[in-house]
């Protein structure tokens, strides 16, 4: 899969900063902040992009402060918690927000680097079928997931969450890693059909409902759904392996050569998926903070 | 006033074929000359009579159930911008209303038919097909599980059954009769099908299948309906199906039937493992059968959305798919299913779909009784029918698709020994003058005076896809519609409804029944003239 290949933006290039002048009174769509866009326009070029504020074409200069010339590193300053779509589709290049980021963020993203100071609210990642995203705050809810209808979420990639996530995180996801650091709310992994979901926080409830396949991991016991039967305990050789992919990202994952109970499950679908739930040692570690907010720089 | 010249013009219909002639225009019809107006150079072109589909879905309360029900397509379809000459909507499996109109006229297409309404939601159809531009439109009645006339044909009281046939035909305000899987949706309604055409439908002593089919074929013609029963037999898509199929076509002796999406009725094996191509097996006896008209139900690979009102295959289907399935219960009427789907190239089923579709279409001798559809959306978008004309066309392309096929599927078809190459001529009588003669429209799908001035202008291109894709320009009723790639002037198109003779005594046995059985009163039933724009009236005497 290659995390480790997925390496965040270096601090000698040119780049654009937008900074946000107040936060908009209703959520502003704005998914031509994506380096795909932005890369090749000069300055002025980038102010007149179009952004919809309802139903109301405007221009981005309109809520932005626009600092140097069209690049594919874009820094955003400021609460950016109602401007959705950032990167939307993104195919390369860096986003760096310094603060919140809205609904959509890194959807449908095919490449490049995202990464939230703050928050970031629903659908972050959705359906994405490559790069990076790493949010230090929280999440809101269907972190990777499908779109309503679509029979698959993520594809690719790898999303890191320091803080909590909502509701259905990893809802289809095919493949790719979802990292959440904190507790996920209700249905984490639902209907999932592939890729990896670590829960260093443990979960609410119905965690892995209709899995298909793929893998949940979890730090903490978590409470099963009855359709999952215990398959045994052991030491699953490919955690190890993960351990060097996640350390690139800044992420430990303790444990890894100790004893996991297995659980197949869902077997209503039925469903050949797996949850993996760390010993009780295992949980002590993760409680002290296992994702690292600084990549190196 | 038009005048179109230089172009080689293909009108089958009037046995001319490419012949370099003009085509002159004036007021909505095609004029033997013009003198002033605007003169079209079609120098290098080719020049037909708009495009006539004779079997497709874009209407309804079906189409608009599989609308709400897939919103993943809608997300990825292509997007018509709201502009001074269009309104906004969207393409994909199921377009909507006004995008449905300006995709079939950018492909040259002027005439389309609703293959499935029930009288129940006709006022619903009516006002989706008023909103579906440039087109002119008809619609077929789902009659062949409406409870009424099965109650009078298990009584044998054919003589009213028709009475009863001709009210609803009125009461809908459509063209022609539809028959989908007779007796196998009314039998949907305990949980069961009808599989075999010679045993009572549940819940019958009498009715059968055959029965259904031959009595309703009769009727149409007795009634002298324009375009004959168009049917969709049992057992559609089984493995094996062929054999109710050919048993339909005898059923049918000694009246007219068109035979609707032939594709999935031409299966043989047994199960989904031994399903093989009796596409040979039906063309032959369909050749001897001169009574009989059908259309292809081509199947292409990529995304569709299944939508019938056959009610126990759809339920099949979501079985074996696992996908979404929708159902409606049409009260006395029909049913209807809604399946996503995916036709895959390296599926063996599917393989075998997409090869008995052509083959099909390549065996059946006579161009003037086989008609490309692809049962829009259930084998394949409307939008896509140039990719099967440069099947057609073109035999080595067709073995080069063959050859991304899986091994096993080769075996189970014929498609791989068929050279025939259609022409441009017989292009022109698939898509527009054999269909347009199948259902009586004397006034479309030719360029002789007085026909309706529907013209369809393509650059000619060895390319069958390239060229049939993007037309040069279409005349819709006398107005340029399409022009430098874009929609011109889009005006409503015509409904055309046809009045059947009947005793208006036959309300004094309806009325009764309604009460006892509907949710709807009788008064509220039927469709008023009024509601119907541009309504174009055929009463028969």
């Amino acid at each position: 899969m290659g995390l480790a290949r997925l390496a965040g933006p270096t601090d000698d290039v040119i780049m654009i900063t937008l900074t946000l002048k107040e936060q908009p009174s209703v959520p502003l769509e704005a998914e031509v902040i994506s380096p795909d866009v932005l890369a090749n326009l000069d300055h002025a070029a980038v102010r007149a992009l179009p952004v919809y504020l309802g139903k109301r074409r405007l221009r981005l200069d309109e809520f932005f402060e626009v600092d140097g010339p069209g690049s594919e590193q874009i820094v955003i300053r400021g609460d950016a918690g109602k401007v959705k779509m950032i990167g939307r589709g993104m195919t390369r290049g860096s986003v760096r927000i310094k603060g919140n980021a809205g609904m959509h963020l890194g959807a449908e993203m095919k490449g490049g680097s995202i990464e939230v100071t703050g928050n970031a609210s629903d659908w972050v990642g959705a359906e994405m079928t490559g790069g990076f995203i790493r949010i230090q705050g929280n999440a809101g809810g269907q972190v990777g997931a499908a779109y309503r209808g679509s029979l698959a979420g993520m594809n690719g990639g790898a999303i890191l969450i320091g803080g909590t996530a909502g509701l259905e995180v990893g809802m289809r996801m095919k493949r790719g890693t979802i990292v959440v650091g904190k507790t996920v709310r209700d249905f984490a992994g639902l209907q999932m059909k592939g890729g990896t979901i670590f829960l260093l926080g443990g979960a609410e409830i119905r965690t892995g409902a209709w899995m298909f396949r793929g893998t949940i991991v979890s730090l903490l016991p978590v409470a099963l759904l009855p359709t999952f039967s215990f398959a045994c305990e052991y030491n699953p050789s490919f955690l190890r392996l993960y351990v060097k992919q996640l350390a690139a990202l800044g992420v430990s994952l303790p444990n890894a050569n100790g004893r996991w109970k297995r659980y197949t499950g869902d077997n209503s679908v039925p469903g050949k998926g797996e949850i993996l739930i760390g010993e009780p040692e295992a949980s002590a570690a993760s409680a002290t903070g296992v994702v690292s907010n600084s990549s190196g720089r | 006033m038009l005048r179109i010249t230089g172009g080689k013009v293909y009108d089958p219909a009037n046995n001319i074929n490419g012949v370099v002639k003009d085509i002159c225009i004036a007021d909505g019809k095609i004029v033997a000359d013009v003198e002033g107006g605007r003169t079209i150079d079609a120098t290098g072109m080719i020049v037909f009579p708009g495009g006539v589909d004779i079997h497709t879905h874009v209407a309804g309360a079906a189409l608009n159930f599989a609308r709400a029900m897939t919103p993943e397509n809608q997300r990825q379809a292509r997007k018509f911008v709201h502009s001074a000459n269009h309104r906004m909507g969207i393409g994909g499996p199921t377009p909507t209303t006004f995008a449905t109109g300006y995709l079939y006229a950018g492909m040259g297409y002027t005439t389309v038919v609703e293959a499935a309404v029930p009288v129940l939601s006709a006022k619903h159809t009516h006002e989706e097909l008023r909103d579906t531009p440039i087109v002119d439109k008809a619609c077929c009645l789902l009659m062949a599980n409406n409870e009424i006339v099965l109650d009078l044909l298990e009584a044998g009281d054919i003589e009213r059954a028709k009475q009863v046939v001709a009210w609803l035909i009125w009461a809908a305000k459509v063209y022609g009769v539809k028959a989908v899987n007779p007796g196998g949706v009314t039998a949907w309604k305990w949980g069961k099908d009808a599989k075999t055409l010679h045993d009572p439908v549940y819940g019958y002593n009498k009715v059968t299948p055959a029965k259904i089919i031959s009595s309703l074929a009769r009727i149409i013609d007795e009634l002298g309906m324009p375009h004959p029963l168009h049917l969709h037999c049992n057992n559609l898509g089984t493995p094996g199906n062929a054999a109710t199929t050919l048993e339909t076509m005898k059923v049918l002796e000694g009246s007219r039937a068109h035979m609707a999406h032939l594709q999935f009725h031409a299966y043989g094996g047994d199960d989904w493992h031994s399903m093989r191509s009796e596409a040979a097996a039906i063309a032959e006896s369909f050749n001897a059968r001169p009574n009989l008209t059908a259309d292809a139900g081509a199947v292409l690979f990529g995304n569709a959305v299944t939508i019938t009102a056959d009610g126990p295959w759809q339920h099949l289907l979501y079985q074996l798919t696992g996908r979404k399935w929708g159902n409606l219960d049409v009260e006395n009427e029909t049913g209807c299913g809604i399946v996503p789907y995916t036709y895959k190239g390296s599926n063996l089923v599917n393989a075998v779909q997409w090869a008995v579709g052509l083959e099909l279409l390549l065996l059946i001798n006579d161009p003037w009784r086989i008609f490309l559809t692809t049962d829009h959306p259930n084998g394949a978008c409307f939008w896509r029918y140039p990719e099967i004309i440069h099947l057609l066309m073109n035999a080595d392309v067709r073995k080069e698709r063959l050859k991304k096929l899986p091994a096993k599927a080769l075996s189970r078809i014929k498609l791989a020994d068929l050279d025939r190459e259609y022409s441009i001529y017989e292009i022109a009588i698939i898509t527009s003058a054999g269909p347009a003669k199948a259902l009586g429209l004397t006034q479309k799908g030719h360029l002789g005076v007085g026909a309706d001035a529907d013209v369809a202008i393509y650059n000619q291109n060895p390319d069958g896809e390239l060229m049939f894709r993007y037309p040069r320009y279409v005349i819709k009723g006398g107005e340029v519609v399409v022009e430098e790639g874009d929609i011109r002037n889009p005006h409503d198109g015509r409904e055309f409804l046809v009045k059947p003779p009947f005793d208006p005594a036959i309300e004094d046995f309806l009325r009764p029944l309604f009460q006892q059985y509907y949710t709807m009163s009788f008064d509220n039933y039927p469709v008023e003239l009024e509601r119907i724009e541009h309504a174009e009236l055929r009463t028969i005497p």
